[in-house]
């Protein structure tokens, strides 16, 4: 191997104050999408669970749609396949909705599988105590839900941002990788500039996994 | 009613690009769970003297796989190492695959309990002996469904190869949209072959388990 490349890292070093805020839009993209994406799972498991097959269905499809394909192609789904009806979704709306759709579809799987290890008499208990269906729902089963799909929930949320990463193929510029790639087509220092975004994204996730310790420390303790 | 520019010659296109995706999940799991298998084991078995190891693939696990793949890409133009871009996909997703697959390993080997494996030494089998015909059988039982699950995973993730030029199914569908302007038609075959290629993967893995089951 013989280098004639000399590297440049004080050219990627100017442009880190624009790279920091790019990974707060990136940070701001993934937290919305998780937010949302366990709203929506949450619905998911209700319905999964519901007496109407419709209902069903629908959660059945999503779960296995999400699961079952890339997201860059659900991304694409959104952003060029509604394109063609005529819905124009910006980049940034296509790619949080993707992740979103994403998100849910993954969640509602563990907390499916979360929810079989909470035994249904605590729910008769709940509501032989007067508790009412939602009431037992709220105070008893998702608080020890939380619980058990705490660690599988901070998994999902350095994969959503990891995943933030998909928008600059869609053409989303200011996250993260978007603002890298638009240096990169400036400058042409391409291992300099990505090689700064990786060490970001990785602190970034680890600060995830950190926060998520921290979290767990102060509200799971008896 | 309804009329589509979409010709056999473009289904074939994008076969053949499923071809590659296919390819391209194949190498990186044969790279990956040979050297999972290794790492896994070392990590189960000397967990203090690996501990770097197992930082550094963490690495691979904490930062988007695009990044991997602009990075490796650039790597390879800067070093002068002139890898074809299929190699260099295939050997990016291959780390990323054994960065998944040692720990589902690891996970499998720290499973199987202490006492089998002193039961097993006291009945006077080498750490070798021991090692093939106690611990991994037994170990790749609790791996398998993890180890399915990686791969699959990895089988979506090709998907993002079409940034460093390679013409892989999802590409293959995009210049085929540029081209005929009907993008839910041509997603939906997309889609639909992805969901096929990780179903039929899904099924095999489960069958392979229930094989396993009826023998123990």
């Amino acid at each position: 191997m013989d280098f004639d490349y000399s590297f440049r890292w004080n050219v990627a070093f100017k442009a880190l104050p624009d790279m920091l805020a790019g990974s707060w839009v990136t940070i701001e993209t993934a937290v919305l999408s998780m937010v949302l994406g366990v709203l929506i799972a949450l619905a998911l498991t209700a319905m999964q669970s519901a007496p109407q097959a419709l209902l069903r269905g629908v959660a059945a499809t999503w779960v296995s749609v999400a699961r079952n394909t890339p997201a860059l192609f659900q991304i694409y789904m959104l952003y060029f396949g509604l394109g063609a009806l005529d819905i124009h979704l910006s980049s940034w709306f296509a790619l949080v909705a993707g992740i979103t759709f994403n998100n849910a579809g993954y969640l509602a799987e563990n907390f499916r599988g979360g929810l079989k290890a909470i035994p249904h008499t605590q729910v008769r208990a709940a509501r032989s105590l007067g508790l009412s269906g939602f009431q037992a729902y709220r105070l008893i089963v998702v608080p020890q839900l939380l619980r058990i799909v705490f660690y599988p929930m901070t998994n999902q949320m350095v994969w959503a941002i990891l995943m933030t990463s998909l928008g600059v193929v869609v053409g989303l510029n200011d996250d993260l990788t978007g603002v890298t790639q638009a240096y990169n087509v400036l400058t042409f220092r391409t291992f300099e500039f990505f090689a700064i975004a990786a060490v970001l994204y990785y602190l970034i996730a680890k600060g995830v996994i950190l926060l998520a310790r921290l979290l767990a420390w102060r509200l799971f303790r008896y | 009613m309804f009329s589509t520019d979409f010709s056999a010659s473009d289904l074939q296109f994008m076969l053949a690009g499923a071809w590659v995706t296919l390819r391209l999940t194949l190498w990186a799991m044969l790279i990956g769970t040979l050297s999972g298998a290794l790492f896994g084991l070392l990590r189960a078995t000397l967990p203090r003297a690996t501990a770097p190891l197992g930082w550094f693939l963490d690495v691979f696990r904490s930062v988007p796989l695009l990044i991997q793949f602009v990075l490796f890409n650039s790597f390879n133009s800067i070093a002068g190492i002139n890898w074809t871009p299929f190699a260099i996909g295939c050997l990016v997703l291959g780390i990323y695959c054994a960065s998944y697959c040692t720990e589902v390993i690891r996970g499998g080997v720290l499973s199987v309990p202490l006492n089998v494996v002193r039961a097993a030494r006291s009945l006077g089998l080498s750490y070798l002996q021991t090692l093939r015909y106690i611990v991994l059988p037994m170990a790749a039982r609790v791996s398998f469904p993890g180890w399915v699950n990686v791969n699959l995973g990895v089988l979506k993730d090709t998907s993002l190869v079409l940034w460093i030029g390679i013409i892989e199914l999802l590409r293959a569908s995009q210049s085929i949209v540029t081209r005929i302007q009907e993008p839910i038609l041509v997603l939906c075959i997309a889609g639909a072959m992805y969901y096929g290629m990780s179903w039929g993967m899904a099924a095999l893995g489960r069958r392979v388990e229930q094989g396993w089951q009826e023998h123990d």
